[in-house]
């Protein structure tokens, strides 16, 4: 099935769900629920997940090599359970760095690509095809599912990105005086039917909102990544844009992972 | 000479892993913030220079400690006093306008145009009419509102001045300023308004 068929069948099953939720209110979380185990074998993002382990393994950019050699913190070509342990130091950038920052390092210093190219579109428009940091998250956090997230706090740079993402977490700003924990510091909240984690007091909910992204966004018929996902949190927060790999979106996902330590990555995940 | 030496220690100590970790300070934290964002659309930089309320709202919830009382009431008078009333005396519009305003998400995003007419939102975390069953609740209900209350002076100025500043009443209430920070216009509140207080008004059936 073709991605747009899918996304529209998939929309189609959800509406189906969500006008029971709403006959009953508070049980919109059930209802996802349920539609997230009838998709549990048929996850599209799959697709990308395949995309992407084909991009980590052919030979690109001007340099003409595979990114087999990049280091994702337990050493050069390991993939597997990287994802779960950042964003974490790396000596040679000098820099915390998340899986997107980290990937777009080793585009550039293995594969010689450039930065600014790479970077400029990093996620996918409506019905165009996932851009390649999007296939490669997907297939990282795939070689990472049912493993514990554990984000490392030993290096002060590591701590570092914990209390300026904790400080950015709680920061109010803009015409509507939004910070993240406006509406992710509270139990039990919604926004209309949608339920919001408390990442910051709950550790089941910010266990839940770290380990399941990457998501398959059944909405837009794309996967996201969590760079994507702090980006339009804060559109909707009334911000400026969240610069792609700027240093408060790696600050807030360091955050956000060293809240969710132990929990198992459950990623690609589907979502509304 | 001295300073190289403590330069020389503090580096000694980091390669052995010694406890000399330094958390950033709160304008360090900031000035890291004001850096990862960019100007689009409508949404400027400016936006991230906190008003003196936002940052004193944000330490009271990272900390989890309540802001001092004598603190809190100065700023929630400062606020009051900020407060439009409309020039004209009359606090109701169009309860189904305002409904409408109600019902919209949209404004002030980097993802709208100067031009997009912005709503309220308030459905996002309000029950407001009755059949409207897909409502948050980060607010309290609304239901009722007029029925409950009546239309008193009182009633109908403190609605008017919640709605223009929460702060005034709640220092650090999560509800946007919708007057005072220009979300809503002179008209649209008065629309709410309606929606809230006319008897008419689905709110109040």
């Amino acid at each position: 099935m073709s991605r747009q068929t899918w996304a529209t069948t998939v929309a189609g099953m959800i509406l189906s769900v969500a006008s029971v939720s709403v006959h009953a209110q508070g049980s919109a979380a059930e209802g996802i629920a349920r539609y997230r185990e009838m998709l549990q074998d048929g996850n599209p993002a799959e697709l990308t997940v395949a995309r992407g382990e084909e991009l980590w393994k052919t030979k690109r950019g001007p340099k003409n090599v595979s990114l087999e050699q990049c280091d994702l913190g337990l050493g050069a070509g390991v993939v597997k359970g990287a994802y779960a342990q950042m964003p974490r130091y790396f000596a040679d950038a000098d820099q915390v760095m998340d899986f997107e920052s980290r990937a777009v390092w080793c585009m550039v210093n293995l594969q010689g690509m450039d930065r600014a190219a790479i970077t400029k579109s990093p996620y996918s428009g409506a019905g165009q095809k996932q851009t390649d940091i999007e296939a490669l998250a997907a297939y990282a956090v795939e070689m990472s599912r049912g493993m514990p997230v554990n984000i490392p706090q030993s290096h002060p740079k590591e701590k570092a990105s914990f209390d300026r993402g904790r400080q950015a977490f709680y920061m109010r700003g803009g015409p509507y005086d939004f910070s993240c924990a406006t509406c992710h510091g509270v139990n039990n909240q919604r926004i209309r039917l949608q339920d919001l984690p408390n990442i910051s007091g709950n550790k089941q909910d910010a266990d839940r909102a770290f380990t399941t992204w990457p998501a398959y966004r059944v909405s837009q018929g794309a996967l996201r990544t969590m760079q994507w996902r702090l980006y339009d949190c804060f559109r909707q927060q009334r911000w400026p844009e969240l610069v792609f790999l700027s240093p408060t979106s790696i600050d807030l996902i360091t955050f956000l992972g060293v809240n969710a330590n132990g929990a198992k990555m459950d990623a690609p995940a589907i979502k509304r | 000479m001295k300073n190289k030496a403590i330069l020389g220690f503090a580096g000694l100590a980091v390669l052995a892993g010694c406890a000399t970790y330094v958390a950033p300070t709160k304008e360090e934290s900031m000035q890291t913030v004001k850096a990862s964002f960019k100007e689009r659309g409508p949404a400027k930089l400016d936006r991230l220079n906190q008003t003196e309320i936002q940052a004193v709202c944000s330490d009271a919830q990272m900390t989890g400690k309540e802001v001092p009382k004598a603190q809190r009431e100065a700023l929630e008078k400062k606020t009051l006093a900020t407060i439009k009333f409309p020039a004209d005396g009359k606090y109701l519009g169009d309860f189904k306008e305002g409904e409408r305003i109600a019902q919209s998400g949209v404004g002030m995003q980097w993802s709208d145009s100067d031009k997009t007419v912005n709503g309220g939102n308030c459905y996002a975390c309000h029950q407001i009419s009755t059949a409207e069953v897909s409502f948050g609740n980060i607010g309290p209900s609304l239901k009722g509102y007029g029925k409950l209350r009546g239309n008193s002076e009182a009633v109908v100025k403190y609605t008017w001045g919640k709605i223009w500043n929460t702060h005034a009443y709640n220092l650090c209430s999560q509800m946007p300023r919708y007057g005072d920070a220009g979300i809503l216009t002179e008209a649209q509140i008065k629309d709410v308004m309606a929606l809230l207080l006319d008897p008419n008004s689905p709110v109040n059936k």
